[in-house]
């Protein structure tokens, strides 16, 4: 059954490895999939930016974004809190077990167009898992781009994702910069200590042919832009990325809708220019 | 197009006929409503009585509960369900018809769902025209008429002790074809039956005019007639079950023993649910951000995306809303105070 015909139809992936990304009631799981059939692993193309139904039969899916760019190779990455009745059925998936793939849905953050450009990412908590595949991309294109800043923070340390490849970052100057913080003072840790939106004006960045991208709790992204404007962006210049519940990921079932906005088709991924015309992207 | 006369005497011949050929779904009363239903073999069920249906035929179309898939609970295999069935539903109003052709749109927005269009292709609908429209309706405000064709296959007129039919459509011709044994050659009655569509649209009691309430649904987001017209709504999601025009859905896994299936059911944006992100943050969390919705995606996202108004004026949100809450009172209020 081809999923060119039915779109409701999920493909099997393959766990290839998994791991911990945070631990806790609210855990993070990141992995690392495959797809089982050789003609839809070949024939999968995904954007930086975009999503996935994934899921489990006999429980259910959930739209989860790719953290895992098309530079990396032919498999797809996905980091799941647990939250619900399907995230608690990912988080017992094993090295070995399938899970339900379908997708890719929704647009993609237009790298393309950015070429050139300074890209500075500002991520908060798992919203670091769709802003994880511009940092790959650009890393894997760095010549196309003028410069790479990667701002991120969470609560605590346990509360980070991806510690290790953004410690990696912060080793290679030359290409890029990344600044940590946790909200609370922490025996150990040499970073910033603070909410994000400070440490964004701590950076200070320069708007000057640059890119903002944010993702994170909305109470973060409120003051996130706030203090890009503050520090001289122009609305242009800032992208977000959306999440609202959803079912078909096709633009029929209607529940993902911010005002007349469809976050499964005309998003995730919006300009702060469009988005700022959407009293309900805000809710 | 054929134009027939079916006498009403001939009216059990002309049913089976149709059931012979498809599967049939009729009106049928069903406690003090309408609702549409596979004919059961009651040959003297006649329309004498009804006058419109409570739940419109898009259940036709548009199950209340439709198997997508089913599975073995730990297998990956995955299979479809049973193809769907060639269906002929007799007896619908125009403005259901009307909103199927709206549905339709939404169904194919770049992507088909395979569901609906085989079940909407499957689907020939044979509509009467009203010739004693309802207390709430409203069609002429939207483009529509007593007599409208738009999305139909075949237009049927009541004439007193006959039934004048035409076909409107390839589908609707053969249809005709089918029941042809209890059909006789029009001769006139074609403009009789005009007239009485066009005296039925004299008894519309109800409008509005649509100018500019897509432009004043984005300017009045704020405004404070959002909380006065939800007030009074208890969130019960009639207006939206009952709507012909919506077709929003859920996504379930249903398993039993091994035997698993995940099926779609009809949704509302009337519920607090249909938006709750697992978080327990919700977009939309009361009632008048969702009656705001609502009204919003009839006459703004959909008119942005598909240059027409998804609303019928059918009139069944106003009749069946247990607090009388009223769609043409919300779009006059609309239109004065934003």
């Amino acid at each position: 059954m081809s999923n060119k015909e039915n779109p409701y139809i999920p493909h099997m992936a393959k766990v290839e490895d998994t791991w911990y990304e945070t631990h806790g009631e609210r855990a993070i799981k990141t992995f690392r999939v495959v797809f089982e059939d050789e003609e839809v692993k070949e024939s999968w193309e995904h954007l930086p930016g975009q999503c996935a139904m994934i899921g489990v039969l006999g429980v259910g899916e959930s739209m989860i974004s790719i953290s895992s760019s098309p530079t990396e190779g032919k498999f797809l990455r996905f980091s799941v809190m647990r939250m619900g009745k399907v995230t608690q059925a990912l988080h017992q998936l094993e090295p070995g077990d399938s899970m339900t793939v379908r997708g890719p849905y929704g647009n993609n953050f237009p790298l393309e167009e950015w070429k050139g450009k300074k890209i500075l990412t500002i991520g908060g908590g798992i919203g670091q898992a769709p802003l994880r595949p511009i940092v790959e991309y650009v890393r894997a294109n760095i010549n196309d781009y003028q410069d790479l800043t990667v701002i991120y923070g969470a609560r605590t340390t346990n509360d980070l994702c991806f510690k290790q490849e953004l410690e990696d970052l912060r080793e290679c100057q030359e290409v890029s910069s990344c600044h940590l913080s946790i909200d609370i003072e922490e025996e150990g840790w040499s970073h910033f200590v603070g909410f994000v939106p400070t440490l964004l004006m701590e950076v200070n960045p320069s708007p000057e042919n640059t890119i903002a991208i944010t993702c994170g709790p909305p109470i973060m992204i409120k003051f996130v832009l706030e203090n890009l404007k503050k520090l001289g962006f122009e609305d242009e210049q800032i992208y977000t990325t959306l999440e609202n519940r959803m079912k078909c990921g096709i633009g029929k079932c209607g529940r993902c809708n911010a005002g007349p906005l469809y976050v499964c088709k005309d998003g995730p991924v919006f300009n702060y220019a469009t988005l700022k015309q959407v009293p309900e992207a805000f809710a | 197009m054929s134009e027939k006369v079916l006498q009403k005497a001939n009216w059990s011949s002309f049913v089976q006929a149709l059931a012979d050929a498809r599967e049939l779904w009729f009106p049928v009363k069903d406690g003090p409503i309408y609702k549409f239903a596979p004919y059961s073999g009651d040959v003297d069920a006649g329309l004498e009585e009804y006058a419109y249906s409570s739940v419109p035929p898009k259940a036709v179309v548009l199950p209340q509960t439709e198997t997508m898939f089913l599975y073995q609970v730990g297998d990956k295999e995955i299979s479809l369900p049973e193809e769907k069935k060639e269906k002929v539903v007799l007896g619908a109003r125009p403005c259901d018809a009307r909103a199927m052709d709206i549905v339709d749109r939404v169904f194919q927005w770049d992507e088909d769902d395979p569901y609906y269009l085989e079940n909407r292709n499957k689907t020939a609908v044979i509509g009467l025209a009203c010739n004693e429209p309802f207390v709430n309706c409203f069609c002429t405000s939207l483009d529509g008429s007593p007599g409208s064709t738009q999305g139909l296959d075949v237009l049927m007129v009541d004439l007193g002790d006959k039934y004048y039919l035409r076909s409107v459509t390839d589908k609707g011709s053969r249809i005709l074809g089918d029941a042809e044994s209890a059909l006789e050659d029009a001769s006139g009655e074609g403009s009789q039956a005009e007239e009485i569509i066009k005296e039925a649209e004299g008894k519309i009691k109800r409008s509005i005019d649509t100018e500019g309430i897509r432009e004043k649904l984005e300017e009045g987001w704020e405004a404070p007639l959002w909380d006065e017209v939800s007030r009074a709504c208890l969130g019960c999601g009639a207006c939206t079950f009952l709507c012909p025009t919506c077709h929003c859905f859920d996504i379930q896994d249903e398993v039993e023993g091994f035997d698993g299936r995940r099926c779609r059911m009809w949704d509302s944006c009337m519920f607090g649910e249909y938006t709750l992100h697992t978080s327990g943050h919700n977009p939309r969390p009361s009632r008048k951000e969702r009656t705001r919705n609502r009204i919003s995606h009839k006459y703004r996202y959909y008119v942005e995306k598909f240059d027409k108004i998804a609303c019928v004026g059918c009139g069944r949100c106003i009749t069946s809303c247990p607090v009388n809450i009223d769609i043409l009172d919300i779009l006059s209020r609309v239109k004065e105070e934003l």
